[in-house]
């Protein structure tokens, strides 16, 4: 076949790929848009396998079958919980990817060179490709190699990190090596002078090697610095560097497709990272360089009393109670308490109350992770809010119950300008007539502050783990 | 323990604090509960009510006094009462700890603990508990109706085939509790209401239930009610003469006029002068709910109706609550019920006294033979303190050349963006050869479409969009494929591991969203 014909099903595809996350816009239209990536990606494949330059086609096939076959355990398998875990592995699997096709290119090209004029001209395929470059798109070339193997390494590491973090097996507290961000920058710096020497062809493929090395060092420094909680904007970035990479790659192999998917997966994840802080109101470098934003003064006194309730006194309230918001964060997901919440919100329903979900943006550890959450515990969809749609009706609200969550309700965003976390965007859970706040004790969120919240006279302490909690409410509500 | 209420011994005193109702749920706070024959009797409960509740029913007061550990009481304890009470017991009941010092010194010689119901502090955790609000609401309601009683007119205004009945005016002064229930009751009935307080702040609730606040021209800082616990406190001489000419103003039009003015530990202050009296309409009638205070008309006469001269009915009754003794008897049950509620933490019927409890503590007035009275003032304020001034209005013309300078300032950011861009474009198109540039425009609109698409997606589906970008993203399996055909076998195994890792990744991540798209269900 020609290359027409490829270059033909590759527009098919790109058009494919941009509908399906197009279609992402609403529940209904997504699960349509999720077969037409389905499509374009079988028929890019497709299209290459029988497209000129492909070779040990069987082979190719045996591969991916193969590969099909795990993923198609590994997505069968996986909790709804472990999603952040699960988005961080496969991005890491992107990044090694794009790593070792990064260096396949640097050795055809190695090989291309070293042949005379008349065996240039028997190369078929990729080599071939290379064989007709000018001297100057040789040179980028290498750049574009180069920065593939770079993002794809950082995206590598970086995502191992990220996943042993979401997973548990490392500590998700920020650590950093003695020397913190000085060490990455002299690696980025070393990464630089290493890259211009392999441009200029020094030392040959041992300076991208020895690059490579550097890269994998920043992006597992880099995120073991920053903590849980900043999880989504660390998912959301990876996932944008795996889309650079794969366009960086595009580039080096000259293959638009490759290009196109890059440049929309790249977006994509600048623009979640970008919600994910603007969530926070925090900068994006200030959360890759972890650690909030300095204080101004003293934090505001706060003045009261937690006061406990017990399970009766919230279920008498929540049977008094018109209308309800909850209000789920990581505890939630953590306790595995969705099930228990999602049978209480029918037993409320049921009886005719109005009950809803409130989502902060940052809530969980991946975006959106808490709407998948509760879908998979068969919370209708039309229930859970967003953080706009909601914070007018919390004034009318009888009651809110906080499972798991604390920054994203504490007032002091608002009422504080010294606070750390002065100016982000949270619910308005105070204004509610009554709130019960479900936590373990009475330590502090992710920023380490107190929360105002807790001392108000309409808050109550619901102490307990999450799941225990909801079930004894569970049995309470009549 | 046991848990009993005597019959009032106070002459007209038809309520009772324990009802039906409450003895269950104070049995299952693990106490007993007794009664004295014949106790809930003017309130409408009768021996067999209390009966069918698990309530043992004793014959007289001295043996409910020996058998019960608690005592709950609606009136202060008399004399007579102070005799039966013994060492460790504890009284729940009005006691007014102010004006009784002397009865107070006595019941803490005697070693009783006394819980005084009007001590309860007013703070929000406290309010299911507070019987000074719960008793003042229905007095505000019955003030209403006592006045409806003796106007002899409609209060609602109607048009009928005999003629014209223009609807009366109520005015109610002070917009506490009490006063906010006479607004709720008087506008109900449909008349015309308006309502004064000396705490500006309230003039929301006041609206809220219907009626008109009356202001001042009065440019003083007025007063802040949460400094004071939220009751009302002394006004300067100035702002009681504005208060005073705004009434003289309003006397001669109002039919109805309910005071409900109290400042806590003092005189109720005179606001409804002689000569204000004197201006109204002949039929008119004023209650005076501070009657036991002194009255804030001249001319009450505590728990009397006086007349004026010029037919003014002057109603100066102080037991509105016990006149509605089965509804109030009800709610003040129900206010101890849940007193016992927090005294008993541990639900087994064993009070515990927790001197740390600021809703607790307040309400204690003696303790372990020690007079724990006047309290400690609570550490939460009553109610939220006066909203410092907003931030001034914009005018249209201000608004308008924000919204000016804004669009100019975004415009000049977008357009040095886009030139500093194309700049940066057109240098890297002089060094850069074609091929490069073709892909290049390919690159650049692609971001742009990510960006434009992306925007679009709901953030409640922001897991499966990660979850579908990962699959794609594996379309770099491409690159792998181009390269299984090359030559060197390195090439080939590197290769042949990024086809595999792809794999995993296309088929793992498309099923997964589907999975995930799957679950989310409409309601």
């Amino acid at each position: 076949m020609e290359y027409g014909f490829t270059t033909a099903a590759y527009v098919v595809a790109a058009v494919l790929f941009i509908l399906s996350l197009g279609g992402l816009s609403n529940q209904e239209s997504a699960k349509r848009a999720v077969w037409y990536g389905i499509v374009g990606m079988a028929l890019a494949v497709i299209a290459t396998l029988v497209g000129p330059g492909a070779g040990l086609w069987v082979l190719s096939v045996v591969l991916i079958i193969a590969g099909g076959i795990i993923g198609y355990f590994v997505a069968m398998r996986v909790q709804m919980t472990e999603m952040p875990q699960l988005v961080a592995a496969m991005h890491s699997l992107v990044g090694l990817a794009a790593v070792l096709v990064g260096f396949n290119a640097d050795f055809e090209l190695s090989r291309v060179l070293a042949m005379d004029e008349t065996a240039r001209h028997s190369l078929e395929g990729f080599a071939a490709v290379l064989a007709h470059k000018t001297p100057v798109e040789v040179s980028i070339l290498r750049v574009e190699v180069f920065l593939g193997v770079f993002i794809g390494a950082v995206t590598f590491t970086g995502s191992v990190v990220a996943f042993g973090k979401l997973a548990g097996k490392v500590t998700s507290a920020a650590t950093k090596l003695p020397g913190g961000h000085m060490l990455n920058a002299a690696a980025a710096l070393g990464s630089i002078i290493l890259g211009v020497m392999y441009f200029n062809d020094v030392w040959g493929v041992w300076a991208l090697f020895l690059m490579t090395l550097l890269a994998l060092f920043i992006g597992y420094h880099l995120i073991m610095g920053i903590g849980g909680a900043d999880m989504p904007v660390v998912v959301s970035m990876l996932n944008s560097y795996s889309g650079w990479a794969a366009a960086a790659i595009g580039f080096s192999l000259g293959n638009d497709l490759l290009i196109v998917v890059g440049a929309l997966v790249g977006s994509s994840g600048a623009i979640l990272s970008y919600i994910m802080c603007k969530a926070m109101n925090r900068h994006f470098v200030s959360v890759i360089l972890g650690g909030f934003g300095g204080t101004s003064g003293p934090a505001q006194e706060i003045e009261g009393e937690m006061v406990p309730a017990e399970a009766d006194y919230v279920a008498e309230t929540l049977n008094d109670a018109d209308s309800v918001i909850i209000v789920p964060g990581y505890g939630m997901a953590v306790a595995q308490a969705q099930q228990t919440v999602s049978e209480l919100t029918k037993r409320l329903r049921a009886k005719g109350k109005n009950v809803r979900f409130a989502i902060h943006p940052v809530a969980g550890r991946l975006p959106g992770h808490m709407n998948v959450l509760l879908a998979e515990a068969k919370v209708p969809y039309d229930i859970v809010m967003e953080m706009d749609e909601i914070n007018e009706d919390f004034p009318d609200t009888d009651v809110v119950i906080i499972i798991g969550a604390n920054d994203i309700v504490n007032p002091a965003a608002q009422d504080d300008p010294n606070s750390p976390i002065a100016g982000m965007p949270v619910l308005e859970v105070w204004k509610a007539k009554n709130v019960f706040i479900s936590k373990r004790g009475q330590g502090t969120g992710y920023s380490g502050i107190e929360n105002p919240l807790f001392f108000k006279e309409n808050s109550r302490m619901y102490y307990g783990d999450a799941k225990a909690s909801m079930d004894k409410l569970l049995q309470l509500v009549d | 323990m046991i848990i009993g209420a005597p019959k009032e011994v106070l002459e007209g005193e038809l309520r009772v604090a324990l009802t039906p109702e409450s003895a269950k749920q104070l049995q299952k706070l693990g106490y007993e509960v007794v009664v004295e024959t014949g106790a809930g009797a003017a309130a409408s409960f009768n021996d067999e009510d209390y009966e069918a509740a698990g309530v043992k029913i004793v014959p007289d007061a001295k043996t409910l006094w020996e058998t019960a550990n608690i005592i709950s009481k609606v009136r202060p304890p008399v004399e007579a009462e102070l005799e039966l009470a013994r060492e460790g017991q504890i009284l729940i009941s009005f006691f007014w700890p102010a004006q009784n010092e002397e009865l107070m010194k006595k019941f803490a010689d005697k070693k009783v603990t006394v819980l005084a119901m009007d001590m309860v502090p007013r703070i929000s955790r406290a309010q299911k508990m507070d019987a000074l609000s719960s008793m003042a609401n229905i007095a505000g309601y019955r003030a209403v109706i006592e006045a409806g009683n003796n106007f002899g007119r409609f209060f609602t205004g109607q048009i009928t085939a005999a003629g014209k009945v223009p609807p009366a005016k109520v005015l109610i002064i002070g917009a506490g509790v009490a006063g906010l229930a006479a607004i709720g009751a008087s506008t109900s009935l449909g008349a015309i209401t308006y309502a004064f307080d000396v705490r500006p702040e309230v003039a929301e609730q006041v609206e809220s239930m219907g009626a008109e606040f009356v202001y001042l021209d009065f440019e003083e800082e007025q007063q802040d009610g949460a400094s004071s616990g939220g009751y009302a406190s002394v006004s300067s001489p100035e702002f009681r003469a504005a208060q005073l000419a705004k009434f003289r103003e309003l006397a001669p039009e109002v039919d109805i006029v309910i005071t409900t003015a109290l400042i806590p530990g003092r005189d109720a202050p005179k606001l409804w002068l002689e000569d204000m009296v004197a201006s109204m309409k002949p039929g008119s009638v004023i209650v005076d709910l501070a009657a036991e205070k002194g009255g804030n008309c001249d001319l009450t006469k505590m728990d009397e109706k006086v007349v004026s001269e010029n037919g003014v009915t002057v109603i100066g009754y102080t037991d509105f609550p016990s006149r509605m003794a089965t509804q109030s008897s009800t709610l003040y049950a129900t206010n101890i019920r849940h007193m016992m509620d927090d005294l008993t933490p541990e639900k087994d019927g064993q009070p515990n006294v927790n001197m740390e409890d600021d809703v607790i503590r307040g309400a204690t007035i003696t303790h372990e033979g020690e007079i724990t009275f006047p309290p400690p003032p609570p550490k939460v304020q009553a109610i939220a303190a006066q909203k410092k001034p907003e931030v001034k209005e914009l005018t249209p013309e201000e608004k308008r050349a924000a919204e000016i300078a804004e669009f100019k300032k975004k415009t000049r950011q977008q357009v040095s963006l886009l030139a500093g861009g194309g700049i940066l474009m057109l240098l890297v198109g002089l060094v850069a050869p074609a091929s490069f540039m073709q892909h290049f425009i390919v690159f650049v609109l692609a971001c742009f479409v990510g960006f434009q698409v992306i925007w679009g997606v709901a953030h409640s589906l922001h897991t499966p969009l990660m979850a579908i970008t990962n699959a794609i993203s594996s379309i770099i399996i491409l690159g792998a494929l181009l390269q299984i055909g090359s030559g060197s076998w390195l090439v080939i195994v590197l290769a042949a591991l990024s086809v595999f890792m792809a794999g995993i990744n296309i088929f793992g991540g498309f099923l997964v969203t589907r999975r995930m798209l799957a679950m989310f269900q409409k309601s």
